[in-house]
């Protein structure tokens, strides 16, 4: 039964961070564009067309990190105080993103405007960058010593892999971000949304399969499809949607390119738990350090209490997500005074 | 410098900025609840404009409170790694369950709150209201189940060098939870209820709004009247439990150092550890308040172990200030309801203006009775489980601590200018939704 709640935490946390990439995602794709509008009113639709659902999808990051805690608390503990810094930045990011989003709307003076726009766009480039980071050092290990605490610098976070992976999220974001401004504006803003799509939909696929590329050289990451050959369909099913992308942005089918996005990203997440499990934090030092499901969960009735809240609550969080998307659906144009 | 000394500084001031606006929000939150009743109840467009003006500065205060939250919720990984090993079991849960059940509610519902008035029926509107309220007071609740289980740990057992849950039930309902939710709670209620009468009184001095204003300000002054004087019993009920679970903090908030019966409680004093000068107390109150008994033996400081003192001087002058502020707060609302009687409200100059001065005070009250929860429990991070100084994230060097302390301040004391600046402007601004608000139109 403990094997059990393990491998159901390591799938749960997994598809936390997902829903967070594809929810989040949008708004902070949304932001790395924004510098790119420089039309007053392109920078309102914009900001607007994220509005109302900020918020909630940062709270998926929040259940994340909780959820980690939670089910996982050493790996919580390695990966936060190990990542320190960068992590900080990211914290410092989305703490003036947040106020930024809100506080732009009020703005009175050209001046306000600056500093809020400013603030919105690096809080939204710098986590959609670092996600990436953490996640290529994650997947090729961090140096661990015996009681699970992370021995590098700053610097170690800093390899040519990681930065790769992260400047692929970054594209994944960027793409994701502007099908979503496609879909939710009017008018020029929404024809030059889909010409960002197509652009960044180019460098995402390029760098895509460079990742890949990188990823399928290091016997190190990839010893469990080797294992299992058939994990190969995961990244095949990531490829081809993403493919599937540029195809309907090409045809304007943005719903469908958008969802083809999403599918994306639970492709691609599902090919990274398979790469990594039963490891949740692998140790590049020595394979007997890692941090996996088995030495760095919770007992078995904090698993199983945790569990019980994941079944009951995260359905009800998703009806009414879905519900306020209903409410909003469609065009959003400029809200004057809310 | 110190390590432990940097990630401690960090985090008192991360969740001491934290903390002023998370009470304030969920006051608002009730008494926003009770406009939109009104206004779904009589259809008043005057209830209607109300509830949308303080739901307008109910979001900017919240939007401050959800950033500098998101700080928090990996805080613990950061810089206490070694207490996120040894609670995590326990720890952890109410956290997520705080992401799970109230954090998505509040955030989601809160959209349809602000940008919903031309969009959803009434009634939605204000079930949306509703669950932003219930949403926010959740999350209080579950927040405090955490801290009240640093204090007062239950449901668990020691293995493999942490703590493991035994039983979630016990581990949620441990010794300190009701009296520390209510009392806390309590006092976000006067924290809204203050903010909202003071603002409203402000438009009264001024002349403007009048009819909105003065409804405000009948609606917050009974809200603040009655929490005030509900803070007696519950932060009694908060402190009877501290001295059954954890005298030191007992002894420290009260300065009390030698062990006797019929215990005085001090009104005033110059603390100097073990000392007290130019004291004036009251005889055998303290251990009629702690233990309901005039004669019950207080257990002294010089009876604890030297090492095991929570640091006196800012426990016990935070709690003396902080009680003070609470009788203050009942003779101010006491003082309001009496000239509502007399049908003298809005002609007061001196209560409008005490009123409008007052707005700071109740955030003040609130951080001061952290201070005594949080400094009274040292050295412990958990109640004789876990010291403070071996909880820290030992790999994190102190110039990195230093480094974001100074980013955190700076940021900080920004978004903490942008928040009066924008509140400042929908003061202004007023209660006034015309032409202006051309609100967006599904296409």
């Amino acid at each position: 039964v403990t094997d059990g709640l393990q491998i159901a935490w390591f799938w749960l946390v997994g598809a936390l961070l997902t829903g967070y990439v594809i929810l989040d995602g949008f708004d902070l794709g949304v932001g790395f564009w924004y510098l790119f509008a420089r039309k007053e009113s392109d920078r309102r639709a914009l900001l607007t067309s994220i509005l109302p659902y900020w918020d909630g999808n940062e709270v998926w990051l929040l259940t994340g990190g909780g959820a980690v805690f939670a089910a996982f608390p050493a790996v919580y503990a390695t990966i936060f105080s190990g990542l320190y810094l960068a992590l900080m930045l990211v914290l410092f990011a989305l703490i003036l993103r947040a106020v930024s989003i809100e506080f732009r709307l009020k703005a009175e003076s050209a001046g306000e405007r600056r500093l809020w726009d400013a603030g919105f766009a690096i809080g939204s480039i710098l986590p959609a960058l670092l996600f990436g980071v953490a996640a290529g050092n994650i997947l090729s290990g961090l140096p661990l010593d015996a009681s699970g605490n992370y021995v590098g610098t700053f610097l170690t976070l800093l390899n040519p892999y990681s930065m790769l992976v992260g400047v692929t999220g970054l594209a994944l974001f960027a793409t994701h971000g502007a099908l979503f401004a496609a879909l939710k504006t009017d008018g020029e803003i929404a024809t030059r949304a889909r010409g960002w799509a197509q652009r960044a939909w180019v460098v995402y696929l390029a760098l895509f399969v460079a990742s890949a590329v990188a990823t399928a050289v290091q016997p190190a990451i990839i010893a469990n499809y080797k294992a299992s050959p058939a994990l190969w369909t995961l990244p095949a099913l990531a490829l081809i949607c993403i493919l599937a992308v540029g195809y309907c942005n090409h045809r304007r089918l943005v719903l469908k390119g958008f969802i083809a996005s999403s599918l994306g990203i639970v492709a691609i997440f599902a090919a990274l738990g398979g790469a990594l499990f039963p490891r949740l934090v692998p140790a590049s030092n020595d394979p007997a350090l890692s941090l996996t499901i088995s030495n760095s969960s919770s007992s078995p009735l904090t698993l199983k209490t945790m569990l019980i809240l994941a079944v009951v609550g995260v359905p009800i969080v998703l009806a009414y997500t879905v519900w306020v998307h209903m409410i909003f659906r469609g065009k959003t144009s400029i809200v004057e005074s809310y | 410098v110190d390590p432990v000394l940097l990630a401690r500084i960090q985090f008192a001031l991360t969740v001491g900025f934290h903390f002023l606006f998370p009470p304030l929000t969920i006051g608002m939150a009730w008494i926003i609840l009770w406009m939109m009743t009104r206004y779904v109840r009589t259809g008043s467009e005057l209830y209607r404009n109300m509830a949308r003006f303080w739901v307008k500065l109910f979001a900017i205060s919240f939007v401050v409170g959800v950033a500098t939250g998101i700080t928090m919720e990996f805080q613990f990984g950061t810089n206490w790694a070694q207490y996120s090993r040894f609670v995590g079991d326990i720890f952890g849960a109410p956290l997520a369950a705080e992401a799970v059940i109230a954090f998505f509610l509040e955030s989601t519902f809160l959209a349809v709150l602000v940008l919903g008035w031309n969009r959803v029926s009434p009634k939605i509107h204000w079930f949306s209201s509703l669950m932003v309220a219930v949403g926010s007071t959740l999350s209080a609740f579950w927040i405090l189940v955490a801290n009240s289980w640093q204090q007062t740990p239950a449901g668990y057992h020691i293995v493999n060098g942490r703590a493991e849950l035994t039983s979630f039930r016990d581990a949620v309902l441990n010794p300190s939870m009701w009296p520390r939710f209510f009392h806390t709670m309590d006092a976000a209620m006067v924290t809204g209820a203050m903010f909202v009468m003071g603002i409203s009184a402000w438009f009264v001095i001024r002349k403007q709004h009048l009819a909105f204003a003065k409804e405000s300000l009948r609606i917050a002054l009974v809200t603040m009247f009655v929490a005030s004087i509900l803070q007696l019993p519950l932060g009694h009920w908060h402190g009877m439990q501290v001295a059954a679970t954890q005298p030191e903090k007992l002894a420290a908030l009260a300065g009390h150092f030698k062990t006797q019966n019929r215990a005085p409680e001090i009104v005033f004093c110059i603390i100097d550890p073990p000392e007290t000068r130019c004291t004036i107390a009251i005889p055998g109150l303290l251990s009629l308040l702690a233990y309901g008994d005039y004669n019950a033996t207080v257990k002294g400081l010089l009876d604890f172990p030297r090492d095991e003192w929570p640091p006196v001087v800012p426990t016990f002058y935070s709690f003396h200030l902080m009680f003070g502020l609470g009788i203050y707060f009942c003779a101010l609302g006491s003082f309001g309801v009496y000239l509502l009687w007399r049908r003298r409200l809005f002609n007061s100059k001196l209560f409008l203006r005490l009123a409008l001065w007052s707005i700071p005070l109740p955030f003040v009250a609130n951080n001061l009775g952290w201070i005594v929860a949080e400094v009274g429990r040292q050295p412990w991070i958990v109640y004789r489980l876990l010291k403070t100084r071996d909880a820290i994230s030992v790999t994190v060097p102190a110039t990195q601590i230093l480094f974001t302390i100074i980013m955190f301040s700076a940021i900080y004391a920004l978004l903490f200018f942008a928040w009066l600046t924008m509140l400042k402007r929908e003061m202004r601004r007023g209660p006034v939704f015309g032409k202006a608000e051309a609100e967006e139109v599904a296409a």
